[in-house]
């Protein structure tokens, strides 16, 4: 018997009796075997209580193949104390910190197993807010530094403690929560497909289309639904309009960060045209009500194909004259160039993915390794920085938006030679039984994973939700070591990490 | 020097000279209109498709846009008549005013309540500090755009400031989670008086699509007074520029 199940992203579901159930110590063995190869990765590892035990998956993106590996472990309550994966598997730790939170469940050895979000439904209630366990240096020369939960800026609200030695930075420690919503259990408790579909859209506002189209994909693979072409072009241009969009914001943010105001206020001008695009076709800047499941409201038509070629090509090439322009200036370089550098060997070892691993040659794109909707037939180019540095994350945004753009124009031309056959979109549907899906999108940071599970009358029991930042927090924190204290909101602002996506 | 003049060049004029008449693209989901009287059954029928309970069948038909996320369902379900038009004016100084029903043409400021030391203080110049308390970043991403180079609120006088003391009042957005209950209090109490609430988005007015989580924690209401009620999934900017406005009296 094969030890672990493999499927594909988003295609069809799997029954849940259908997954290996194996032993704690087989479980073990597998991981170490699976995740000692740098191609392969964790999409997500969780656990659910169904009751009378635990039940633990582990689901693995094979990035040379395409393929998805799921392996689970049962467990009756109380769940004996585990051997902690994460001193041998590092990017698991957050994972079995996060079981820790819900479970109570005790992992042996695991170096860092601290709250990630104080979720509301958390086993230890006595864990507040205010008793994070801050990481503490003693010596003489040692101070502190705490900023937020609430920022200067007008931003979501997380708290970083610094350990400083006088302006460098020993250490940061990221604490978060403050954005918990518990928006997983409402994915559980609204049977109504349109509830679930604008929540998806409230997972982060600023990846709106990227969650919902992860949702889509999910529920449309549970129904066994393949989305029409038409309609999977028009998600991909939804995506990559997102994409661009996101990145000019950042390359402007950026500039105002290191005090570049000709960049900052081109950039913010060329934003707004981006997502005023994006009103245009649906209504709303952020995308939201264009993705919907079985169809969409929005078919794209003359005049927005029309506007959409127009924008980018007007505002596309005013973001490469001005891009070009902020990286050969000296007095930029000076400020991004090797600054806040994650190496290789650390965005492996901590599972970073989307735009921080790609930043430090690490080829992680789900639109190319595992891809979905219309990226199967059609393979974005990939863009792969080797620096991992501040400089590194900016120019990526650059080229990202460039191939970007160049994509949306390839996937206009196809939409219009095709036959259209996209409907309005259903909210009642029926899932199938026992069953669970996958779902992997490739928002603008990185990897969105939507997992859900069904009971025996297709009712959605346990809906997962991880945001690339679940796993690129980590590569802040190690960002910012050895830097001075005043490079961190350039750190902070070039991986423009979620907050609400990593809360949930 | 010279490629910075191109740039400026192609860069050209970007902000939007008239805050309070620009018009929006017509698909924009702002305020609903109720043309013609909706029936009992098509209510019942709306009411059970609308994702946030915003549809209010007492006294009337009606859609309450402090509840509503603007996902325009209805107007799908009853196309002849509901249509969300592209009128960015949505706030008002009191809850039951965001309430549209059938014939309604605007949204209306209730002046009698506004406080008068509002507009004796705020009116020429309005520093605020933003708290988001559980919001989406799609809200906080509008209330940036408020600022920028295409709508500069600041031509008004209106700026976001990084410390709360600096601040004339707090504006808030998200549902306001349990975690960030404590922190919304101290920011609050570190405002100087007189200051003023502003609420932003719907998930900020109601709970919008989280009002039945139990991770929430609402009772910052119960002991302090809104002064700005501002619709929206997010609020747009021009929305957020043109409620501040009504409010201080523009």
């Amino acid at each position: 018997m094969k030890k672990y199940l493999e499927t594909y992203n988003n295609t069809h579901s799997v029954r849940i009796n259908d997954i290996p159930v194996l032993t704690y110590d087989e479980f073990c063995l597998l991981a170490e075997e699976l995740f000692s190869e740098q191609h392969k990765h964790c999409l997500s590892y969780h656990a659910i209580d169904s009751g009378k035990e635990i039940c633990f998956f582990c689901i693995v993106a094979d990035d040379s193949n395409g393929k998805i590996y799921i392996f689970s472990h049962r467990s009756a309550k109380p769940v004996p104390e585990l051997i902690s994966l994460s001193p041998k598997i590092e990017q698991l730790q957050i994972f079995e910190r996060e079981i820790t939170e819900n479970f109570g469940i005790v992992f042996v050895g695991h170096p860092w197993n601290k709250p990630v979000r104080y979720s509301h439904n958390r086993h230890d209630t006595k864990q507040v807010m205010n008793n994070y366990p801050f990481f503490k240096i003693g010596g003489h020369e040692i101070h502190e530094v705490g900023v937020g939960p609430i920022h200067a800026g007008i931003i979501e609200p997380g708290h970083f403690r610094f350990i400083c030695n006088g302006e460098k930075v020993l250490h940061l420690e990221i604490h978060l929560g403050y954005q918990h919503r518990g928006i997983e259990n409402l994915f559980v408790n609204e049977n109504e497909g349109l509830k679930r579909c604008v929540l998806s859209e409230s997972i982060a506002g600023d990846t709106s289309v990227g969650n919902a189209l992860a949702h889509c994909q999910l529920i449309e693979s549970l129904s066994e639904f393949n989305a029409p072409e038409d309609l999977q072009i028009e998600r991909c241009i939804a995506l990559e309009l997102e994409r661009i969009a996101v990145h000019i914001g950042d390359t402007s943010a950026l500039c105002a960060d290191v005090g570049y105001q000709l960049g900052q206020v081109v950039c913010e001008a060329l934003r707004t045209t981006i997502i005023n695009t994006t009103q245009f076709w649906c209504g709303n800047r952020f995308g939201k009500g264009l993705v919907r499941p079985f169809g969409t409201n929005y078919p794209l038509k003359e005049n927005t194909i029309a506007e959409i070629r127009k924008i980018l090509s007007d505002s596309g090439e005013r973001y490469f004259t001005v891009a070009e322009r902020i990286y050969s200036l000296p007095s930029v370089l000076g400020r991004f160039d090797g600054i806040g550098a994650v190496t290789t060997d650390q965005a492996i070892r901590i599972g970073a993915v989307g735009m921080a691993a790609r930043t430090c040659n690490v080829k992680r794109d789900i639109r190319a390794t595992h891809p979905f909707q219309y990226y199967r037939k059609r393979r974005p180019e990939i863009v792969i920085q080797q620096t991992g540095d501040a400089l590194a994350r900016g120019v990526l945004r650059w080229f990202e938006a460039k191939e970007s753009i160049k994509y949306i124009f390839d996937l206009l031309d196809k939409w219009e030679k095709i036959k259209k056959s996209t409907k309005p979109p259903v909210y009642n549907y029926k899932l199938k039984p026992e069953s669970f899906a996958v779902s992997a999108v490739e928002g603008w940071r990185g990897e969105i994973c939507h997992v859900a599970f069904t009971d025996a009358n297709g009712e959605i029991v346990q809906y997962k939700i991880k945001d690339a930042s679940m796993h690129n927090w980590f590569a802040l924190a190690l960002s910012v070591r050895n830097q001075e204290i005043s490079d961190f909101p350039i750190c902070n602002k070039s991986f423009n990490l979620s907050y609400c996506g990593h809360d949930l | 020097m010279i490629k910075e003049m191109k740039i400026l060049k192609r860069h050209g004029i970007q902000f939007v000279p008239d805050l309070k008449e620009a018009v929006l693209t017509p698909l924009f989901r702002g305020r609903p209109v109720i043309k013609e009287d909706i029936s009992k059954s098509e209510a019942e029928h709306i009411k059970k498709i609308c994702p946030s309970d915003a549809i209010v069948t007492e006294g009337g038909f009606g859609i309450d846009l402090g509840k509503c996320v603007f996902c325009k369902e209805c107007q799908f379900a009853c196309p002849d008549k509901i249509k969300f038009t592209n009128d960015y004016k949505l706030s008002s100084n009191k809850r039951e005013n965001l309430v549209v029903r059938k014939g309604y043409k605007e949204i209306k400021f209730d002046e009698q309540s506004i406080r008068p030391e509002i507009r004796k203080l705020f009116k020429n110049s309005l520093k605020l500090r933003q708290i988001s308390a559980g919001g989406d970043n799609s809200c906080e991403f509008e209330l940036n755009a408020a600022g920028n180079v295409n709508f500069d609120m600041g031509r008004y006088g209106i700026e976001f400031v990084a410390s709360p003391r600096h601040a004339d009042g707090i504006v808030i957005t998200g549902p306001i989670t349990e975690n960030m209950a404590e922190a919304l209090q101290i920011c609050y109490d570190a405002t100087p008086s007189p200051k003023i609430i502003v609420l932003v988005g719907t998930d900020a007015i109601s709970g919008g699509m989280f009002k039945d989580s139990p991770a929430l924690n609402r009772d910052f209401f119960n002991n302090h007074a809104v002064d700005l009620y501002i619709p929206g999934n997010p609020a747009h900017p021009l929305t957020f520029i043109n409620a501040i406005l009504a409010l201080i009296g523009r």
